[in-house]
């Protein structure tokens, strides 16, 4: 089911703006899409990782003499050859974490369960395998570091360079957080809350086919990697060769999430192992592995919690220790100590607002990007403080957010840390969604449940997703990283048939940039889409990229398309140049639809096809005279806006656009059992323009599922040695299709005045379901002793702990009111 | 002689109506056959445990995973993959639902997804959307939630796909 409440817009739209079939469907139906691990070359080795069983320990020794021995092995790589032919990756934090020394195998220690401590190339997939257990690695044990908050006290130190196991530390704070309490009329109190390690896990693991050219020293590398030009600014200095020597493409990719982004260890051994051995390298990463050592989400804990609260139930502030956990290194952060901030007030009008916040190394996994990346924690924060604070001051939580939502009239709005948030109408949202789920019937269903022997509750999540960064925001974390702005790449050429073929610089993962893409040019040039072929994949060696480019952070929308967009009205500029000198019309008399470039209510023979202009330009040209040259093929680079950020004041525009979600569950808990049932569900999106409507709802479909199974199963659960529980999926329970419950959606559209088409990122969804989830749970325990939910992961038995003794809960909560 | 095993064996089997005889090593997986033997790639690989069913394929017309069977176990049998399912390139209806519910994004599921969907079809044609719950329950797709995967099975069945 889907609602869709249109706000007035004056874009004009064709193609944009129906929900197309979309194109990449054909080949991926018939089994007929290419993704990494398809790609063949003769020759090739297959690697395999031998990997830490330890989660940390001395590297004694490691003898790959019997694997070399085994027929059909090509070779072996080990950390101390990295640390010899590779220099360190570039780590982007200030002291201490600045200081930690990564590279692309273990060098002498090992610092997580999974790390690869060497590698093995051989004939086939099963003798890697078999050559990686003759591996001899002698190891000495050495203590574990799994929590957070223990790694502050530095008893057990992961990196030695460091001296701390802190990467990244500061206070940010915005208004008077300390006025804001002392004038407050309720403060309440939250001694910790926990938001857990889960990852998107994409279906297709990672990986890479590396060939090495000896004649040029180029690498191309076949590969899933989400984020090519930043995995390129890692890899490039570490490989000690200008960023020219590697040629990045890929194609199909079977997912990505976030968990694409952090592959430049692995992918430096390939091209070590490729240039060593000479011969195409492949490797694919195991399930298993992927789980215990490729991208976790961050981990984060949030201590001292105090909110200022007015009597009439408006929030006024708060403030928050929060300890993040990002693994054994820092490889995106300590860029999630930043991020988090385009969302600093959530949807809410609090001016006054404290967050000290430190960044810590343990022995886990790493973390990487995923699906929401750091703002997700954050408002899963600010989402918990509205529920407590309603449940504990006794105020409705659907009024409690109407009062403290930013309004409607008050957009374009500027958060207390310069982030504007550019439109959007969250009390309608949230009116929408309730009425999804019948909201006027809640209390009549409660007792309905309650006959059956259930607790029935319900839970509002309210979410942002901030789309296109201004990768500037990492200098309020080290005012000496040169990074800024964004771009996005895009070519559209004119062909010699008449084909309209567009480059991009994206690196879809299921998104239908192909789609998408071919409605905003189709618009344009006034063809259908059917005749504009949208390239698959990304490819370096063409000039149709940027220093940003990838799929990440909800920015296709703005980015992506832009660039499409930019380049499309380029060609169509000279299109129409072009038709004018031939046509020897005015170029304003020259319009193009139905595939021609005609002279507007001209007679029927001023008009030429695509494919004539395509040929002159291409085969045809001596008749243009010397100072016209057009050449029917643009790249253009969105570069988005963004203004410079005050690294003092810690303030500036980190973020470009703000979709909202608002998701609403009505959950059954079993008493006997802690098992939480949906039996409602609504999400109601507003990314502006909808380029194309079904392929937005799949998105939100996506980030629901995601955020039901990690709010009531996925959990990267580890014991006290380090060792990962939840391996793979029989441990790691994602949703199947029996898990998930119905989903009603509804649609908003508040158009981005920034945006060049209106149309916002999205895709992420902000945790919106956790977020409801949590608050549902908290709901339909209230009767059971008013239990406060202080984890973002629930499976049932701790829906039970929290039945049998909701005391404990509560003892992490005070309210102080004058 | 006979107290060491045999590393390979022969193998005959159909592979989308066409007979193949190979001798194949004993230990290799059914899977890694079909995609690296014989560059039928559509079928994938999502995990090492057997959970996922991205490497979903018909073993005498009923789905098998083909990651948690040897080569050698299908001597003698048929096998339809995902490269079978059209042959001609004309799209079932079923894959034509696909498209038209938006029942994939990555697509890297999809292959497995639509084995196990058109075997529920060929024995209940018309299933229920609990019906196709229960079939795809060994099928994670990671992308979709599965909300239009099950919207399209079920339009498949009503015809009206």
């Amino acid at each position: 089911m889907t609602t869709v409440t249109e706000q007035p817009t004056t874009l004009k739209r064709g193609y944009v703006g129906q929900s197309l079939p979309r194109r990449e469907d054909k080949r991926l139906v018939q089994g007929q899409g290419t993704f990494f691990d398809d790609v063949r070359r003769h020759g090739m080795g297959y690697v395999h990782f031998v990997r830490s069983p330890y989660a940390h320990a001395r590297i004694l020794s490691i003898d790959v003499a019997k694997a070399l021995e085994l027929d059909g092995v090509y070779g072996t790589i080990t950390g101390d050859e990295v640390a010899i032919s590779t220099d360190p990756f570039f780590e982007m934090s200030v002291e201490p974490g600045g200081l930690i020394e990564d590279y692309a195998l273990a060098v002498g220690r090992t610092r997580f369960m999974g790390e690869p401590v060497a590698a093995v190339c051989a004939a086939t997939r099963e003798l890697a395998r078999d050559a990686a257990d003759l591996v001899e690695v002698e190891y000495e044990p050495l203590p574990a570091l799994v929590d957070g908050e223990e790694a502050l006290k530095n008893e057990v130190v992961l990196h030695d360079d460091a001296g701390s196991n802190v990467v990244w530390s500061g206070v940010f704070s915005w208004g008077d957080v300390d006025q804001a309490l002392a004038e407050a009329d309720h403060v309440v109190k939250i001694e910790r809350l926990h938001f857990h390690r889960f990852a998107s896990t994409p279906l297709e693991c990672a990986g890479a086919l590396v060939e090495y050219d000896r004649g040029t020293q180029e690498w191309t590398i076949h590969c899933n990697h989400q984020m090519p030009g930043v995995g390129a600014i890692w890899m490039a200095p570490s490989l000690r060769v200008g960023i020219d020597k590697l040629r990045f493409v890929t194609q199909d990719i079977g997912g990505g999430f976030g968990n694409k982004i952090c592959l430049h260890p692995q992918f430096v051994v390939l091209c070590l192992l490729a240039r060593k051995l000479g011969r195409p390298v492949q490797w694919t990463e195991w399930r298993t592995d992927q789980h215990t050592a490729n991208a976790h989400g961050n981990e984060r804990t949030f201590l001292a919690v105090e909110v200022a609260v007015k009597a009439d139930g408006e929030m006024t502030g708060f403030k928050v220790r929060a300890i993040d956990d990002c693994g054994a290194f820092p490889r995106y952060e300590p860029l999630g100590c930043i991020i988090w901030a385009q969302v600093t007030p959530g949807l809410y009008g609090w001016r006054n607002i404290q967050v000290d916040f430190t960044q810590v190394c343990t022995n886990k996994s790493p973390v990487s990007p995923n699906r929401g990346y750091s703002r997700m924690q954050h408002l899963w924060l600010t989402e918990r403080i509205v529920d407590i604070v309603a449940a504990e001051l006794g105020l409705d939580p659907v009024e409690v957010r109407k009062r403290n939502y930013v309004k409607a009239e008050q957009m374009p709005y500027e958060t207390p840390n310069g982030c504007v948030y550019d439109s959007g109408d969250y009390a309608a949202a949230l009116d929408l969604a309730l009425d999804l789920i019948d909201y006027g019937s809640i209390e009549e269903r409660r007792r309905e449940a309650e006959g059956r022997g259930k607790l029935l509750g319900i839970g509002i999540g309210s979410t942002l997703d901030s789309g296109t960064n201004n990768f500037g925001q990492s200098t309020l974390l080290n005012p000496d990283l040169q990074f800024s702005g964004n771009n996005e790449a895009a070519a559209v050429k004119l062909d010699i048939f008449g084909e309209v073929v567009v480059t991009l610089g994206t690196v879809p993962q299921g998104q239908g940039h192909e789609t998408t893409a071919a409605q905003v040019v189709a618009d344009i040039l006034g063809c259908p889409p059917e005749q504009v072929n949208v390239r698959r994949g990304h490819d370096t060696w063409f000039n149709t990229h940027a220093g940003f480019s990838g799929t990440y952070a909800s920015q296709f929308a703005f980015t992506g398309l832009g660039a499409v967009k930019g380049a499309a009205e380029l060609l169509r500029e000279e299109m129409v140049q072009l038709a004018a000198f031939v046509l020897q019309a005015p170029e304003e008399s020259i319009e193009l639809a139905e595939g021609m470039a005609r002279v507007k209510d001209g007679p029927e023979e001023a008009a030429l096809p695509f494919m004539a202009l395509g040929a002159i330009v291409n085969a045809n040209n001596a008749f243009l005279p010397p100072d016209f040259n057009p050449t029917l093929n643009h790249r253009y680079v969105c570069r988005p806006y963004f203004g410079v950020v005050d690294t003092e004041k810690k303030t500036g525009q980190l973020t470009l656009t703000y979709a909202t979600q608002i998701h609403a569950a009505v959950v059954e808990i079993d008493p006997d059992t802690g098992e939480v049932d949906i039996v409602d569900y609504a999400a109601v999106d507003d990314c502006g323009v909808r380029i194309n409507p079904q392929i937005v709802e799949g998105q939100v479909h996506g980030a629901t599922a995601h955020a039901i199974g990690a709010a009531l199963s996925e959990n990267f659960v580890y014991d006290e040695d380090g060792t990962l529980l939840t391996a793979n999926f029989y441990d790691y329970h994602v949703p199947h299709a029996l898990d998930m419950p119905p989903l009603k959606t509804g649609a908003m559209e508040s158009p981005s005045p920034v945006a060049p088409l209106g149309a916002k990122g999205m895709g992420e969804g902000g945790g919106g379901g956790i977020h409801c989830l949590c608050a549902a749970i908290q709901d339909a325990l209230r009767p059971a002793g008013k239990p406060i939910v202080y984890d973002s992961c629930n499976p049932p038995h701790r829906v039970w702990s929290m039945l049998r003794d909701p005391g404990s809960t509560r003892a992490n909560v005070t309210v102080v009111s004058k | 002689m006979g107290t060491q095993p045999a590393s390979s064996l022969a193998v005959s089997v159909a592979v989308n109506g066409e007979q193949i005889e190979e001798e194949v090593p004993a230990r290799r997986l059914l899977v890694h056959f079909l995609r690296d033997d014989l560059g039928l790639t559509g079928t994938h690989v999502g995990c090492d445990t057997g959970n996922c069913g991205a490497c979903t394929v018909h073993l005498n017309g009923e789905p098998v995973k083909s990651c948690m069977l040897l080569t050698v176990q299908v001597d003698g049998a048929a096998l339809t993959t995902i490269e079978g399912l059209a042959p001609d390139g004309e799209l079932t209806p079923l894959q034509r639902a696909f498209n038209e519910h938006h029942a994939l994004q990555c697509g890297y599921c999809t292959p497995g997804m639509l084995m196990s969907a058109s075997a529920l079809l060929e024995r209940n044609p018309h299933p229920s959307e609990d019906e196709v719950r229960v079939a795809l329950q060994g099928n994670i797709c990671r992308c979709t939630g599965y909300v239009n995967i099950v919207e399209a099975v079920v339009a498949a069945g009503r015809g009206s796909a």
